[in-house]
């Protein structure tokens, strides 16, 4: 079942992609082969490639269970409020907090998983800004 | 002999403080990187780059670190399949298989001596095969013109979806995902944009080192979320003894090093096959050749030496096609190829011309480091041993954050980041459904290429589409794309179900 929804993703994927091609604006100068051909070719082959696991499904996935499911969200979640707060609070805030709740979901016991989570984060910041140099997000208070 | 020279100019490159103190770097941090379960050598690389790239080393020096880093993983994914049972990368996991029982034995330090000089030896003449092979490579490709790189380019998908799939159809759609991610942004040959549906931040493409860190190294951590508190460290068999091997055991087994040597770097240079292809394939033919008592997966040397000579040859042998042609033989060189574009270095014959320090520069490097990892792999693996019982649950939130920190060094742009955690989500969902992801990023890589090649032929020709056939070359070429991709359909009901079945399928990572 995953298989065959997987397929007809890509259909439709191949469909908005064949789509959206064909609304390419073409340029001033003529030429044999426009901006619009290889991504035709391309959308075709990601068409033919799906039809297959709809006709031939694997055997199905071994997805997570539902602790699992639950586990990958709240990942994905913290990961996009990091993104979304880096520039807002700066690199060393952000990190420790986004370190930390993905220890503590890993299996750290929480205060380790804070503990470690500040170590990751002020070490990544003494060796990559302080020793290399390299630009982090600064927030309002310049780390 | 005009290779030889060249080299001895690429040993006064490499020559320097730097650049020796980058390789020892690389070296060290790769055999970590190996030898970390769950930290494999395209993932390893994959973070490494917007780090090399952003700290503004040149081209020379980045290459040489993230190289060594690359050997160095070879080396370094032994050490968990010797002592725990667990491979610290693909390539290391036929090494379990006499590796873990010789530990059982009381043979731990044995086992890893002697790997880590049938990985010396693997690598050392691996790489004598990349000098004399690739100017070779480089002179046939100086015949190529678009046409025929629009085939060769088709050859590497066909035949890198080949082997790293158990289906076609998917290696197919993960290598059309890939084009297709590339052909956003603004076109340059036609000055339109397309597929950016207004998106300032799309105009200029999504930056394929988003995509490998993403797929790579963000859909690991997934991973070991779902499968928290499986398969960690525990305690495990840690008593080395010393770590030596007796001279005759050497002697016992130079014949399977130097055999397996051979048959890894010839997997190497194919396109698509890689490390973990050659040491399957060495373990299995010396298996073959010389199981003649059946100790073979009890503990025999023979068992060790193989896989881990064919790996790291194989290792060697994928820089070949990588260098000579700019194309990828394995996963982790199509990594390092990603280093180069990044670097606005487009590898192939042209490179071997104009950018000859670079090449040979690094050629020079890898015998450097290939001693630097010798030296640290034999008396200092204890030091990499205790690296090992570092939990994953503190390492891979590191892992992550590091990750960040690269993609947001590149620039400075918290849209990357939101891009970083989607390749992320969608690398785990493609490979829980077994899409190979090794197709999707070559298909990122070279997708502007392989377009451009397409355009620039049928327009040469105006507008004529048989020219892509116009030449023996090309037809070679396609015969041996559509070739590479059926092959597997019939070869692979052998091969493949021993390497999957061995693997955990989804968490492989693609060498």
């Amino acid at each position: 079942m995953s298989d065959r929804i997987f397929g007809v993703v890509c259909l439709l994927l191949a469909g908005f992609y064949i789509y959206s091609a064909s609304t390419i604006e073409l340029g001033f100068i003529e030429t044999p082969v426009g901006p619009r051909a290889f991504p035709y070719i391309i959308g075709t082959l990601l068409a033919l490639g799906g039809l297959y696991p709809i006709l031939v499904p694997d055997e199905r996935p071994d997805w997570p269970d539902m602790r699992g499911m639950i586990e990958i969200v709240f990942a994905v979640a913290v990961l996009i409020a990091y993104a979304f707060l880096l520039e807002d609070v700066g690199f060393v805030i952000a990190t420790a907090f986004a370190a930390a709740l993905l220890g503590w979901r890993l299996g750290t016991p929480p205060l380790r998983a804070a503990v470690s989570g500040v170590l990751i984060s002020v070490g990544i910041y003494v060796i990559f800004h302080l020793i290399l140099g390299l630009s982090l997000a600064r927030g309002p208070w310049g780390f | 002999m005009e290779a030889l020279s060249s080299l001895a100019d690429g040993f006064t490159v490499a020559l320097t403080l730097q650049n020796l103190f980058l390789a020892l770097l690389g070296c060290f941090l790769g055999t970590i990187i190996g030898a970390l379960p769950g930290l494999g050598p395209s993932n390893g690389v994959a973070i490494l780059i917007p780090l090399a790239f952003t700290l503004g080393l040149p081209a020379t020096p980045a290459l040489i670190l993230l190289t060594s880093v690359y050997y160095g993983a070879m080396y370094g994914g032994r050490i968990s399949s010797i002592l725990l049972n667990i491979p610290g990368d693909e390539p290391a996991l036929m090494t379990t298989l006499d590796g873990y029982p010789m530990a059982k034995k009381g043979q731990a330090g044995e086992a890893l001596a002697l790997s880590g000089i049938a990985s010396f030896i693997g690598a050392f003449f691996a790489t004598w095969g990349l000098v004399f092979l690739a100017p070779l490579l480089v002179s046939v490709a100086l015949l190529f013109g678009p046409a025929e790189y629009f085939a060769l380019f088709t050859l590497a998908f066909c035949t890198l979806g080949g082997v790293a799939s158990r289906n076609q159809a998917k290696a197919a759609v993960a290598a059309a995902l890939g084009i297709g991610i590339s052909t956003i942004g603004v076109d340059a040959m036609a000055g339109v944009d397309r597929f950016t549906f207004g998106n300032v931040h799309l105009f200029s493409g999504i930056d394929f080192l988003i995509a490998i860190v993403g797929l790579f190294a963000i859909s690991e951590v997934f991973l070991f979320l779902e499968h928290r508190g499986q398969g960690e460290a525990s305690n495990a068999n840690m008593k080395l003894g010393r770590v030596t091997a007796p001279l005759s055991m050497i002697k016992a087994c130079l014949g399977a090093m130097s055999r397996s040597t051979v048959l890894g770097f010839l997997a190497g240079v194919l396109p698509g096959a890689g490390a973990s292809l050659g040491s399957f394939i060495s373990y299995s033919i010396e298996k073959r050749v010389s199981d003649g008592q059946k100790t073979f997966g009890k503990g025999d040397p023979r068992g060790v030496a193989a896989p881990e000579a064919g790996n790291n040859a194989a290792a060697g042998g994928a820089l070949v096609p990588m260098l000579a042609l700019g194309v990828p033989g394995s996963g982790t060189t199509a990594v390092l190829l990603a280093m180069l574009l990044a670097l606005n270095i487009t590898p192939g014959p042209l490179l071997f011309q104009q950018n000859p320090d670079v090449v040979w520069g690094l050629i020079a490097a890898l015998f450097i480091g290939n001693i630097m990892l010798l030296a640290m792999n034999i008396p200092l693996v204890s030091l990499f041993v205790r690296v090992l019982l570092i939990p994953p649950r503190y390492l891979m939130p590191a892992v992550a954050m590091i990750s960040f920190v690269g993609i947001y060094g590149i620039s400075g742009s918290t849209f990357d980041l939101y891009l970083l955690v989607g390749f992320g989500v969608a690398g785990y969902i493609l490979r829980k459904l077994d899409v190979p992801l090794v197709p999707v990023i070559l298909g990122t890589l070279l997708g502007g290429e392989m377009e451009k090649s397409l355009r620039r032929a049928v327009q040469i020709s105006d507008g004529d589409w048989s020219v892509l056939l116009g030449s023996p070359l090309a037809v070679g070429l396609w015969a041996f794309a559509i070739l590479g991709f059926i092959a597997p359909l019939i070869v692979g009901r052998y091969l493949r179900p021993k390497i999957a079945d061995s693997t955990a399928a989804e968490g492989a990572d693609p060498d």
